[in-house]
């Protein structure tokens, strides 16, 4: 009697559980819905060659993306630029080089920057970098597709790091061993053993932070200055820019709700949606190559 | 130049790799703490904003932020250690299985403007919640989702294999394993999984611009359909959308904002790091 109410309540908890697991299929598929419910009617009120414009001047009906979707594209393949050779050099030297006291101070710390609200970094980022970015090149302001770059680059690094050091672990100990024993340099094996090794988790390193800084709200809002501009010259570095996620934050709160212009920012939504499920797509697919488990090994 | 000075300049170069990445961290810190200090005094932390948020204090804003957080954590608790224990525990290696996992990695991808956009539609709208408290907790608790469920399961997975064969063979059954075993083992590393996600809740603006956050509201919430005023919405008003707003109460809200954030930051550092020392396998 007792027994069987006991495996009721396991069946039950069991069930809830898987429940529980698959409902994240669910809540992917519903955010879609959503975005697509409140998104797509737009494009049956406003004509496509509208949306492929240069010009995104929403009261006068002008919803042209392309100066958002080159204005995040811009600033997010910057801060890569930026962020991809002092990631993968930090995570080499904390994996490969560092003593075991700095790599005590460099990890918290890098923990610490991922954990710092993108507010509080977009607002030094106004108070401090861009007036300094200002003075530099003596330009009108401050708030530029560069201060924007610089500070997501930031923003990216605490991924990147992370990802390439599991990738640059992953790497079995023999490959060094054998680096060296060769006669190689610790310096020669790291870059022409250990880094092609962990080639592919580094790649996935870079897709998530790169997926990190093309979704990043605010701190972007706050330092770019938002002026929705095709950032075609050279000279666009230094001027300011506007992206996507920009411009749904800044307008969202001021639309009509069901108008045009409320449609067409959830139609920005949905191409942010697209564009970041493709780059984890991407990025996961060495994620799943590597499962494990404690103790049997 | 020899193959050891390569080395030596090379080894070099990374180390100043690493001191450019870590010196911005301190000097944002460090600003931050110099320049806000300042502001802080018990009546900025307990007193409401007056004169158009340009004197008086933080309080609804501290409170918004907590009452949140809250809000996030009672949702997202349960749905996140129960998806990770099914797929620690229970999913086999299947389409579906993989399909899971897939959906995860996506979610936590999606970027937090389109979770404030989807919580705009499902809840605010669709649902009715209106601006309120529910509708942005169950927001952020979506977004915290992926985070809680990849920390706990990578936490469930470390505990040996042994010990689940332990149970079985001393006739538990897969569930009393589980809850006996398996998850007080894992407690540490799911506790610290939950704060990491937490923070990030804590500290987030874009999914609550539309779904919970008042612009300035000088009172504390009734009711979970109440709107509240958050920290970081806060900030970000009173940085950019206040003219003539005076330095120390930007400084100083930025200044507890990170404390917060970094407060349990740490803590759940220290969980960690305790309970990796003391565990015995």
């Amino acid at each position: 009697m007792h027994d069987t109410r006991r495996r009721w309540m396991e069946f039950a908890i069991e069930a809830v559980i898987q429940v529980l697991g698959i409902s994240t299929i669910g809540i992917v598929l519903l955010i879609f819905a959503f975005l697509l419910r409140e998104g797509l009617p737009v494009f049956f009120q406003v004509p496509l060659t509208n949306f492929l414009d240069v010009r995104w001047y929403p009261t006068f009906g002008m919803f042209g993306v392309l100066p958002l979707l080159l204005g995040s594209a811009f600033v997010t393949f910057t801060a890569i630029a930026i962020a991809l050779p002092l990631g993968v050099a930090t995570a080499v030297f904390v994996r490969e080089v560092a003593p075991n006291w700095a790599r005590e101070i460099l990890k918290p710390l890098i923990e610490v920057l991922a954990g710092i609200p993108s507010v509080v970094l977009g607002f030094f980022g106004m108070t401090f970098i861009a007036p300094r970015v200002r003075e530099i090149l003596g330009a009108p302001t401050g708030l530029t597709a560069f201060t924007g770059a610089l500070v997501l680059a930031y923003m990216s690094l605490p991924t990147i790091i992370s990802v390439a050091e599991d990738a640059l672990d992953a790497v079995p100990k023999s490959y060094r061993d054998a680096g060296l024993a060769i006669g190689a340099t610790q310096w020669q094996t790291i870059w022409r053993v250990v880094v092609p090794a962990a080639r592919s988790g580094i790649v996935t390193a870079v897709m998530l932070g790169m997926g990190r800084a093309i979704g990043e709200t605010m701190a972007v809002m706050m330092v770019t200055g938002n002026a929705a501009r095709m950032p075609l010259t050279l000279d666009s570095f230094f001027r300011p820019v506007r992206t996507m996620t920009a411009t749904i934050a800044a307008e969202m709160g001021e639309v009509a709700k069901g108008s045009v212009h409320y449609r067409a920012l959830f139609a920005i939504g949905i191409l942010l949606f697209v564009v970041t499920f493709f780059i984890n797509l991407t990025a996961a697919r060495a994620i799943f190559t590597k499962r494990r488990r404690g103790g049997l090994r | 130049m020899s193959r050891q000075q390569v080395q030596r300049i090379g080894f070099a170069l990374l180390a100043l790799a690493a001191v450019t990445v870590v010196l911005p961290i301190l000097l944002v810190i460090g600003n931050i703490v110099v320049r806000g200090l300042a502001a802080i005094n018990w009546e900025f932390l307990t007193t409401m904003p007056k004169n158009g948020m340009k004197a008086g204090g933080i309080f609804p804003a501290l409170v918004g932020t907590l009452l949140l957080t809250l809000g996030t954590a009672v949702v997202c608790i349960p749905m996140g250690v129960g998806g990770a224990i099914y797929l620690s525990e229970y999913a086999r290696d299947t389409w579906l299985t993989r399909a899971v996992r897939l959906a995860i990695v996506n979610l936590a991808g999606i970027p937090s403007i389109v979770y404030g956009l989807f919580g705009l539609g499902l809840f605010v709208l669709f649902l009715q919640f209106g601006t309120s408290i529910l509708a942005g907790s169950l927001t952020l608790a979506i977004m915290t989702l992926p985070v809680i469920i990849s920390t706990s399961e990578e936490a469930l997975r470390a505990v040996p294999m042994e010990f689940r064969t332990v149970s079985f063979s001393l006739g538990g059954t897969r569930w009393q394993g589980i809850r006996n075993i398996v998850l007080p083992q894992a407690l540490p590393g799911i506790i610290t999984g939950i704060i990491l996600g937490l923070l990030r809740a804590a500290g987030e603006t874009a999914p609550i611009l539309f779904t919970v956050a008042a612009f300035y509201l000088p009172r504390l919430p009734r009711s979970p359909f109440d709107q509240t005023m958050a920290l970081p919405y806060h900030l970000y008003v009173i940085s950019t959308q206040v003219p003539g707003m005076p330095k120390h109460i930007q400084y100083g809200t930025a200044l507890v904002l990170l404390a917060v954030v970094l407060s349990m930051n740490i803590v759940a550092t220290l969980i960690r790091s305790y309970f990796r020392r003391r565990r015995q396998w």
